[in-house]
C-alpha cells in the first residue's frame, strides 16, 4: 500500500507541476518523463532481470523512426505512435532471440553490435532518414485526435500520461509472479532453471517488454518534440538509460525517473558554471557509484525502506 | 556565461506578471507608462546557441569571439533602437537533443528576445520546431539547405551565410571549365556529404560534365588508402569535402597514394577550418583549390570592411589569432555571426522592436529585406536575401594554395549561386 501511495504521490506531484512549474522547467520535465520511460524499460531488463544491454538505443530509435517515417508517409499520430511502440518491441524480440544466447560481457558486446548496425543502417539510408541531420514532423503529424501536441500543456500531459501508464504497469509487473521470476533469474539463473522455469523465455519476455518501453519513449519523442535524427541511435543513447538506472537505483521502480531527473538538472546546472560540465557530471556519477553503489533509491532501500519496490 | 538564477527568479517573474496583470486591470495608465519607459531603456537580450563543446567546439570558440566583437561594435554605435544589447551564450554541446533545451533556457530563463548562431545542421533541425512552438525568431548560421528547401518553419531564417546548394552551384563552373569534366567525389557518409553529392551531380548534368565515381566515407574512418584505390584512372578532378579528425590523415594518405602526379583537387575549406594549412603534413595540397566563404588570408585587394572586421575580431593577415598565431580561425564561416547580428539590428529597427510582442513584426521585417551592400555590416561582401525562402545569397571565393597560403583566384557573382525558389515561407502561418 505504501508503495502504491508513493508512486501515485509522485504522479500527483508531476500533475501539480503542470500548473506550478515555470515554463523552462515545465518543458524540461516533459522531456525527462519521456526519457524516464526509456529508463523504466531499461530497468526491467537490467535492474530486474540482470540483462546488461548496451544496445537499447536501437529500440528507442526503432520507435522514433517508425513513428517519424510513418508520420511523414501521412499516418496520423495515433497509429504512428502505436507502430513505434510495436517496432521497439519487435526489434527487441528479434535481436533478443539471437543476443540472449550469450550472457554477461558477451551480451553487452552483442547488443552493442546490434545497436551499431542499426545506427549504420539509419546512416546508410540517409536519403530516407536524412541521417545525422534528421527531419521534422509536420504540425499535422503532431495532432493526436483533437489534441495539439505542439502546445505546452497537452504535451506535458501526454508525457505524464505515458509516464504514468509505464510506471504503474512496471509496478504491477515487478509485484507480479512474473516479476518475481525475473528477479529469481537475475539472482540465480541455474537455480531458476532447476526449479523448472524457462530462463531463456523469461529473459526474452523481459527484453521485449523493455523494448516496448524504449519504443514507446522513442515514438513519443518524435511526436511530442517533432524531431527525428540519427543522434538518438548512437551509443550515447544506450549509455544514458544505464546511467539513469544506476544513478536512481537498479531494481527500483522509480529509480530511472529519479536518475533521469538528476542527470538533466546536473547537466543543466553544471553547464552554467563551467564548460567542463561533462567532466563534473562524470565525477559526480563516480562519487555516487563509489559511495552509493546501489543508486539512490537502492541505498535507501538497503538502509531501512525495505518496502520500496 | 549565463546567469542562471533558477526557478525562484522565474517564479518571481510569474508573480510579478500576475501583479502587473492585476494592476493593469484595476489601475490606470500611470504605472504602465513607467513600465514602458523602463522597458524601452533596458538592454535587449539576444540568445546565442553556441557549440562551445562537442564536435563543433573549434567553430564555437570563434563564433563566440566574432559575435562578441560584433556586439561591441553594435553597442558602441548606439545599440539597437537606442537600447544597449546583451548576448547570452549557452552551450548546446553540438548535441541535437540539447538544442531545444538551450533555446528554452535562453528564452524562458534568460529572457532573450530571439536566438541565433548555430552551425551544425542536426542542432538546427532539432531546435527549429521548438522555435516555432514558442514563436521565437531563430536565425541560423548553418549552411544547411533545409531552410531554403522549405523543411523548417516561418520562424527559422538563414540571413548570414549561403547554403550548400548555392555554394556548390556557384563554384561548379570553375571546377568543370577550369579543372576538368570527369570528377570523383569523396565526401562524408552523412547528410552534409549527400548534399554536396546531390548538388554537384545536378550541376555536372547541367554543365555536360560527368561524376565518374562517388566515394562516401564513414566519418569514423581512420584510414583512407583503400578508398583511393577505387578512384578511376579517368578522373580529372577529385572533389573532396572531408570533415572530422581524420582529415589530416586523409590528405597525407592521398599524397602517399598519388605522389606528385595526381588529378586536380578541389575541396571545401570546411575540412581544414581551424587547421594550419602551411604545415609539412599538408604540403600535398600545394597548388590545389578550395572554396572559402571568406578568405582566411588577407588578399591584396582586401576591402576596408574586411580589414576592419578582421582587426575587430582579433585575426591577423594569416587568419590566425593576433595574440596567438598558432590558433587558426574558422574565417571562412565565422563572418556569418557578425552579419547575422547586423541583420538582427536592421530587422529590429525596421520593425520598431520593443519586446516579445514584436517578434512576428521582426520576422516580417527580415522577410522584407533584399539587397545588402558590402559594408561594415556585411564585411564578407554584398548579399541578397530571399524573404520567401528565408535564405541569403552571396559571393563565393575560390582560392588556390600557393606557398602554403590560400590565394583567391576567383570570386563568383551573387547570381551564380541563385536557384529557383523551392518554398514560400511568407505563405505559411506564424
Amino acid at each position: 500500500m505504501k508503495a502504491l501511495l508513493l508512486h501515485l504521490g509522485v504522479l500527483a506531484g508531476l500533475l501539480a507541476l503542470n500548473f506550478l512549474a515555470p515554463a523552462y522547467h515545465h518543458a524540461m520535465l516533459a522531456r525527462i518523463m519521456v526519457l524516464a520511460v526509456f529508463g523504466l524499460g531499461y530497468n526491467i531488463a537490467f535492474g530486474y532481470t540482470g540483462l546488461l544491454s548496451l544496445g537499447h538505443a536501437l529500440y528507442f530509435a526503432a520507435g522514433l523512426y517508425a513513428t517519424g517515417l510513418l508520420s511523414q508517409a501521412g499516418w496520423s499520430a495515433g497509429p504512428a505512435l502505436l507502430a513505434g511502440v510495436l517496432a521497439g518491441g519487435a526489434i527487441a524480440l528479434v535481436s533478443g532471440a539471437l543476443a540472449l544466447r550469450t550472457a554477461g560481457v558477451s551480451l553487452m558486446i552483442v547488443t552493442l553490435m546490434f545497436a551499431q548496425a542499426g545506427y549504420q543502417t539509419i546512416l546508410y539510408y540517409t536519403p530516407l532518414t536524412r541521417g545525422e541531420e534528421g527531419f521534422n514532423l509536420t504540425n499535422a503529424g503532431r495532432m493526436l485526435g483533437p489534441v495539439n501536441l505542439t502546445e505546452e500543456t497537452p504535451r506535458y500531459l501526454a508525457a505524464l500520461a505515458l509516464f504514468a501508464v509505464a510506471l504503474l504497469l512496471k509496478l504491477a509487473l515487478v509485484r507480479s509472479r512474473r516479476g518475481r521470476v525475473m528477479v529469481a533469474v537475475r539472482e540465480n539463473e541455474e537455480r531458476s532453471r532447476m526449479l523448472g522455469y524457462d530462463v531463456f523465455r523469461v529473459k526474452l519476455v523481459a527484453l521485449t517488454l523493455s523494448g516496448l518501453y524504449a519504443g514507446a519513449a522513442g515514438a513519443a519523442w518524435a511526436v511530442l518534440f517533432g524531431y527525428v535524427g540519427a543522434g538518438f541511435a548512437g551509443i550515447q543513447y544506450s549509455i544514458l538509460p544505464l546511467l539513469y538506472t544506476l544513478l536512481g537505483g537498479a531494481g527500483t521502480v522509480l529509480g530511472p525517473f529519479l536518475g533521469a531527473l538528476l542527470m538533466f538538472y546536473l547537466i543543466d546546472l553544471t553547464s552554467d558554471v563551467s564548460q567542463s560540465y561533462l567532466f563534473m557530471v562524470g565525477a559526480s556519477l563516480l562519487i555516487l557509484v563509489v559511495f552509493a553503489p546501489k543508486g539512490i533509491l537502492g541505498s535507501l532501500r538497503a538502509r531501512g525502506l525495505k518496502w520500496l519496490p | 556565461m549565463t546567469n542562471n538564477l533558477g526557478p525562484f527568479t522565474t517564479r518571481r517573474r510569474v508573480l510579478g506578471g500576475l501583479a502587473a496583470t492585476g494592476a493593469t486591470a484595476g489601475l490606470a495608465t500611470g504605472l504602465g507608462t513607467r513600465f514602458a519607459q523602463a522597458q524601452s531603456s533596458a538592454p535587449l537580450k539576444l540568445g546565442f546557441q553556441l557549440h562551445r563543446t562537442g564536435i563543433g567546439a573549434a567553430y564555437g570558440r570563434w563564433y563566440e569571439r566574432t559575435t562578441k566583437a560584433a556586439l561591441k561594435a553594435v553597442n558602441e554605435a548606439g545599440g539597437i533602437n537606442g537600447r544597449p544589447v546583451e548576448v547570452i551564450f549557452e552551450d548546446d554541446g553540438t548535441d541535437a537533443a540539447r538544442g531545444p533545451q538551450v533555446l528554452d533556457k535562453l528564452i524562458n530563463q534568460e529572457g532573450c528576445e530571439l536566438v541565433f548562431g548555430p552551425l551544425f545542421s542536426n542542432v538546427v533541425m532539432a531546435t527549429a520546431p521548438r522555435a516555432a512552438e514558442l514563436k521565437i525568431p531563430y536565425l541560423v548560421c548553418s549552411e544547411t539547405h533545409s531552410v531554403a528547401a522549405g523543411k523548417l518553419n516561418r520562424w527559422t531564417m538563414q540571413p548570414g551565410i549561403t547554403d550548400v546548394k548555392s555554394q556548390v552551384r556557384a563554384v561548379a563552373p570553375f571546377i568543370f571549365d577550369t579543372l576538368g569534366k570527369k570528377v570523383t567525389m569523396i565526401y562524408p557518409d552523412y547528410a552534409f556529404g549527400y548534399d554536396h553529392r546531390d548538388f554537384l551531380t545536378q550541376a555536372a548534368k547541367e554543365a555536360g560534365a560527368e561524376i565518374v565515381k562517388l566515394l562516401p566515407i564513414p566519418v569514423t574512418e581512420t584510414s583512407f588508402t583503400r578508398y583511393f584505390a577505387q578512384i578511376p584512372r579517368s578522373t580529372e578532378v577529385i572533389y573532396h569535402v572531408m570533415v572530422g579528425p581524420g582529415v589530416l590523415t586523409f590528405v597525407k594518405e592521398l599524397g602517399e597514394f598519388y605522389g606528385s602526379n595526381h588529378p586536380k583537387l578541389f575541396g571545401f575549406i570546411d575540412s581544414l577550418e581551424a587547421v594550419n594549412i602551411d604545415t609539412p603534413s599538408l604540403s600535398f595540397l600545394e597548388g590545389t583549390h578550395f572554396w572559402e566563404g571568406d578568405c582566411r588570408y588577407a588578399q591584396p585587394d582586401e576591402t576596408e570592411f574586411d580589414k576592419a572586421y578582421r582587426k575587430a575580431v582579433g585575426v591577423n593577415d594569416q587568419g590566425a589569432a593576433i595574440n596567438d598565431p598558432k590558433e587558426i580561425s574558422t574565417y571562412a564561416h565565422m563572418f556569418s555571426c557578425w552579419e547575422t547580428l547586423y541583420v538582427i539590428k536592421a530587422g529590429m529597427e525596421a520593425a520598431d522592436y520593443k519586446g516579445p510582442q514584436d517578434r512576428q513584426k521582426f520576422v516580417e521585417a527580415v522577410e522584407a529585406m533584399s539587397d545588402m551592400p558590402a559594408s561594415m555590416q556585411h564585411p564578407q561582401g554584398a548579399k541578397r536575401f530571399n524573404g520567401k525562402t528565408h535564405q541569403v545569397f552571396g559571393h563565393q571565393n575560390i582560392s588556390q594554395v600557393k606557398d602554403g597560403r590560400l590565394v583567391r583566384i576567383e570570386r563568383t557573382s551573387i547570381d551564380a549561386g541563385l536557384y529557383p525558389d523551392e518554398t514560400d515561407y511568407t505563405k505559411m502561418s506564424f
